[in-house]
C-alpha cells in the first residue's frame, strides 16, 4: 500500500513537470492551430542551454532559468516569424513538416556542439530526499513541482488578468473574429510561440536534472506530450494539466501494482475511453465543421 | 602485326616478371578501400555509437600507418542509423550496393545487428561486429557474422554469479532483485543469472522486465528498493543505469552489491553523472584500460593522444570496435586477401588476438575459448577488474560502501 501511495505521489510530482512541458504545446496549438512536433526538441534544447549556463557560469540549474527562459522566448518569436508565419494555407498539415524540420535542425546543432554523449544537470538536491511517513520524497521532484505551479500560475494570471492575455484567448477562440475586432493575431501568435518555448525551457531544466539526455531524447518526449494534449483537449491549458497528472499517476501506479510493461498501455486505455465519450478530449471545445 | 604481337608479349612478360620480382622490385600499391559502418549518431544508442566510431577511426589510423590492410589504404565511411532497426538495414544495403564498400563492420547493439546481419549475409560480406551478442544473433543459421567480444552475451553475468556463490555462507546474499529492459542484449544475461542463482537456492525478491522505450525508471527503481534485496542485478543501458543508481541514493537503499549490464563500463559518461557514488557498482566487462592483453597499452596511449582525457574515460565500446579491426587485420593476413568469402572461411578457424584478449569463433560466429567476461567494479574513481583473481587488480569491495 505504501508503494502505491509513493507511486501516486511520484506521479503527481512528475505529472506537474509534464504539465508544464505540455502547456506550451497546447497554448501554441490553441493560438495558431499548428501541431508543434518540435516541442520535445525545444524542451531538450532548454535542458542543454541550462547545462551550458550551469557549467560555464557555475549557476544552480534552476537559477539558469533567468537566462534560458528569456533566450528561449526570443528564439520562439524568431522561429514563429521566420518559419510559421509564412504558412498561409493548409497550416495544420504543413506545420507538422515545418516543426519537424525545426526539431531535426535543433537535434543536429546540439549533436554538433555537445556531441551525442548523454548529459545530466547536477545539483545538491538531485539525490537528496526527506521522509514522509514510510517513504521518501525527493527534493528535485518537489522543487520541480513548485516551479511548475509558479509558472503555470503566472501563465494563467497573464492569460486571464491582462489585456494581452485576453487577446491570446480571443485568438484561441476564433482567429478570424479576433482579427475583425482589431487584434494583431500575428503578434499574438509570435508571443504565444515565445511563451511556449519559455515554458519548454522551464520543463527542460527539470527534465535535465531527473534524466540523462542527449540530442535524440526528444522523440520519446514528444510522443508523450502529444498524447497528453489530446487527452486534455487540444488548446486547453487546464486539460493539459489534468491529463499530465492522469498519465503519470496511472502509469506509475500500474508500474508498481501490475508491471512496467502495462504502464503505457493503461494510459492509452484511459485515453481511448475518454475519446469515445468526449472526442474533443477532457476540456477541448467541439468545433462545428463547415458543410 | 607480328611486331605488335611480339611487343605485347614482351610487355606482358615484363609485367609478369615485375609482379614476381620479389622484394627488390617495387610493386604498385594496392587500391585504397572503403569500410562501411552504420553508426548510431542519434537516438538511444548515440553515446555508444560515438564511442564505436572512435575505436574504428583509431584502428584505421593504425592500419594505414603500417601500410594499410594487406596494402590497401583504408577509409572509413559512416552513416547514421538513428538507432533505428529499419534505417540500419537501409544503410548496409546502400553501403554494399551503392557505395560498393570493400568490407563492412558492425553497428552498436544486438537490436541493430540482428536485422543488419541478414542483409549483409545476403550479399556475401563478412560481418565482424563489436556489440551484437544476444542469442538471436547466432540462432539464424548465418555463417558470416563474428561477434568480437570475449563471450556470448547470455554468459556475461556468469562470472558474477560464480563470484556471488563463492562467498562464505555468512556473507552470501540471501535475496536478489532483478530488473531488465526487454532488449536482446540485456534480458538474456539477466535471465541466465537469475536461473543460475535460483538453482543455487538464492531467493528472487523481485523480477520485472520493462520496455526498452521506458523513459521514467523511478517507479521500477522504487520497487527494487522496496524489495530490500541483498543483491541487485539490472539489465540496463547508460540512461537507466544512472537513473536506477540515483533513485537508490534518494531512497537510501544500499544493497550489498549492484551490477548493471551496461553503463558503468562507459568511463566518464557514467562517472560524471554519479561522481563519488560510482563506488562499488559493478559491470560485466571484457576489457579495462589496465588489461595486459595484446596491443592494449598501445591502444590506450594512442586513444588518449587522439581524443584526450584519461584512461578511465575510455568506453569499452571503443575497445570492442578497435578489436574488430584487429581481428580483420589478422584474418586478412592469414588469408592473404581481403576477399569477403576468404575472410569468412578464415575467421571460422584459428585464434585472433585483440585488446580484449584472444578469441576464436564457432560456426555461428559465437566467441569461443572460454576467456569469459570478467567483473569490473568502480573503486576510488576507476573501473578495475576484481574477478576472477587471475585478472583482478584488486579485491572485490563487498559489501559495497554506503552512498555519499
Amino acid at each position: 500500500m505504501t508503494l502505491v501511495l509513493e507511486a501516486a505521489v511520484l506521479g503527481v510530482l512528475t505529472g506537474g513537470v509534464y504539465a508544464l512541458m505540455a502547456s506550451g504545446l497546447t497554448l501554441i496549438f490553441g493560438v495558431m492551430r499548428i501541431i508543434n512536433v518540435g516541442h520535445g526538441a525545444l524542451v531538450v534544447l532548454g535542458a542543454y542551454l541550462s547545462f551550458a549556463a550551469s557549467r560555464s557560469l557555475g549557476l544552480d540549474p534552476f537559477a539558469t532559468l533567468v537566462i534560458t527562459m528569456p533566450v528561449m522566448f526570443l528564439l520562439g518569436v524568431l522561429l514563429q516569424t521566420v518559419f510559421i508565419r509564412p504558412l498561409k494555407t493548409d497550416r495544420e498539415a504543413l506545420s507538422v513538416l515545418v516543426t519537424y524540420a525545426i526539431a531535426l535542425g535543433i537535434e543536429g546543432l546540439l549533436g554538433y556542439f555537445f556531441t551525442a554523449n548523454y548529459r545530466q544537470l547536477h545539483a545538491w538536491y538531485d539525490t537528496a530526499s526527506f521522509p514522509v511517513g514510510d517513504f521518501r520524497v525527493t527534493y528535485v521532484y518537489l522543487f520541480g513541482f513548485v516551479l511548475c505551479l509558479a509558472i503555470l500560475g503566472a501563465m494563467f494570471l497573464f492569460l486571464y488578468r491582462t489585456t494581452f492575455g485576453a487577446s491570446i484567448r480571443a485568438t484561441m477562440l476564433n482567429r478570424t473574429a479576433a482579427q475583425l475586432i482589431g487584434i494583431d493575431v500575428d503578434r499574438v501568435a509570435a508571443v504565444a510561440f515565445g511563451i511556449g518555448m519559455a515554458t519548454a525551457a522551464a520543463g527542460g531544466v527539470v527534465f535535465g536534472i531527473t534524466n540523462a539526455f542527449n540530442p535524440g531524447s526528444h522523440y520519446d518526449l514528444i510522443s508523450r506530450l502529444l498524447t497528453i494534449i489530446v487527452l486534455g483537449g487540444l488548446g486547453s491549458l487546464r486539460g493539459a494539466v489534468i491529463a499530465a497528472l492522469i498519465m503519470l499517476v496511472s502509469e506509475d501506479i500500474t508500474s508498481v501494482v501490475i508491471s512496467p510493461v502495462w504502464a503505457s498501455f493503461t494510459f492509452f486505455v484511459i485515453l481511448i475511453a475518454v475519446l469515445i465519450v468526449r472526442p474533443q478530449g477532457l476540456y477541448g471545445v467541439r468545433v462545428r465543421e463547415r458543410l | 602485326m607480328r611486331r605488335r604481337l611480339i611487343s605485347a608479349s614482351v610487355a606482358a612478360l615484363g609485367l609478369t616478371l615485375a609482379a614476381c620480382g620479389g622484394s627488390t622490385t617495387p610493386t604498385a600499391p594496392a587500391a585504397p578501400i572503403t569500410i562501411g559502418v552504420s553508426i548510431s549518431q542519434s537516438g538511444d544508442f548515440s553515446g555508444d555509437g560515438a564511442a564505436l566510431k572512435q575505436g574504428y577511426d583509431l584502428w584505421a589510423d593504425d592500419i594505414n600507418a603500417k601500410g594499410g590492410l594487406q596494402g590497401h589504404k583504408v577509409t572509413m565511411k559512416y552513416v547514421d542509423d538513428a538507432s533505428s532497426t529499419q534505417q540500419v538495414v537501409t544503410n548496409y544495403q546502400n553501403l554494399i550496393t551503392v557505395d560498393k564498400v570493400a568490407l563492412v563492420f558492425g553497428p552498436f547493439s544486438s537490436l541493430l545487428t540482428i536485422p543488419a546481419s541478414t542483409v549483409v549475409d545476403r550479399y556475401g560480406y563478412a560481418f565482424p561486429e563489436p556489440a551484437g551478442g544476444g542469442p538471436q544473433v547466432f540462432n539464424r543459421g548465418l555463417k558470416s557474422i563474428f561477434f568480437v567480444q570475449p563471450a556470448a552475451v547470455e554468459d556475461n553475468l556468469v562470472s558474477y554469479t560464480k563470484w556471488l556463490l563463492s562467498l562464505p555462507s555468512g556473507q552470501k546474499p540471501a535475496s536478489v532483485a532483478y530488473a531488465t529492459q526487454d532488449d536482446p542484449f540485456t534480458q538474456p544475461q539477466v535471465d541466465k543469472a537469475k536461473s543460475l542463482l535460483e538453482a543455487a537456492g538464492v531467493k528472487t525478491a523481485y523480477y520485472h522486465v520493462y520496455p526498452a522505450e521506458t523513459t521514467d525508471f523511478t517507479p521500477i527503481a522504487l520497487q527494487v528498493a522496496n524489495s530490500k534485496a541483498d543483491a541487485v542485478i539490472l539489465g540496463t543501458q547508460l540512461p537507466d543505469a544512472v537513473a536506477f543508481a540515483k533513485t537508490f541514493i534518494q531512497q537510501h537503499f544500499n544493497p550489498k552489491t549492484i551490477i548493471e549490464t551496461t553503463g558503468p563500463d562507459q568511463g566518464s559518461q557514467f562517472s560524471d553523472k554519479l561522481g563519488a557514488n560510482t563506488e562499488g557498482i559493478m559491470v560485466p566487462a571484457g576489457w579495462t584500460p589496465a588489461a595486459t592483453a595484446y596491443g592494449n597499452n598501445k591502444f590506450v596511449s594512442e586513444f588518449i593522444a587522439k581524443y584526450g582525457g584519461k584512461a578511465a574515460d575510455i568506453s569499452a565500446d571503443a575497445a570492442e570496435a578497435y578489436s574488430v579491426g584487429q581481428v580483420v587485420d589478422q584474418a586478412a593476413a592469414k588469408a592473404g586477401s581481403i576477399d569477403n568469402a576468404k575472410l569468412i572461411a578464415t575467421l571460422h578457424t584459428g585464434t585472433y588476438n585483440t585488446v580484449q584478449g584472444p578469441m576464436s569463433f564457432d560456426a555461428t560466429g559465437k566467441p569461443q575459448g572460454g576467456v569469459g567476461v570478467y567483473i569490473e567494479q568502480w573503486q576510488g574513481g576507476n573501473a578495475i577488474f576484481v574477478y576472477p583473481s587471475t585478472v583482478a587488480s584488486a579485491q572485490p569491495e563487498y559489501p559495497k560502501k554506503s552512498w555519499q
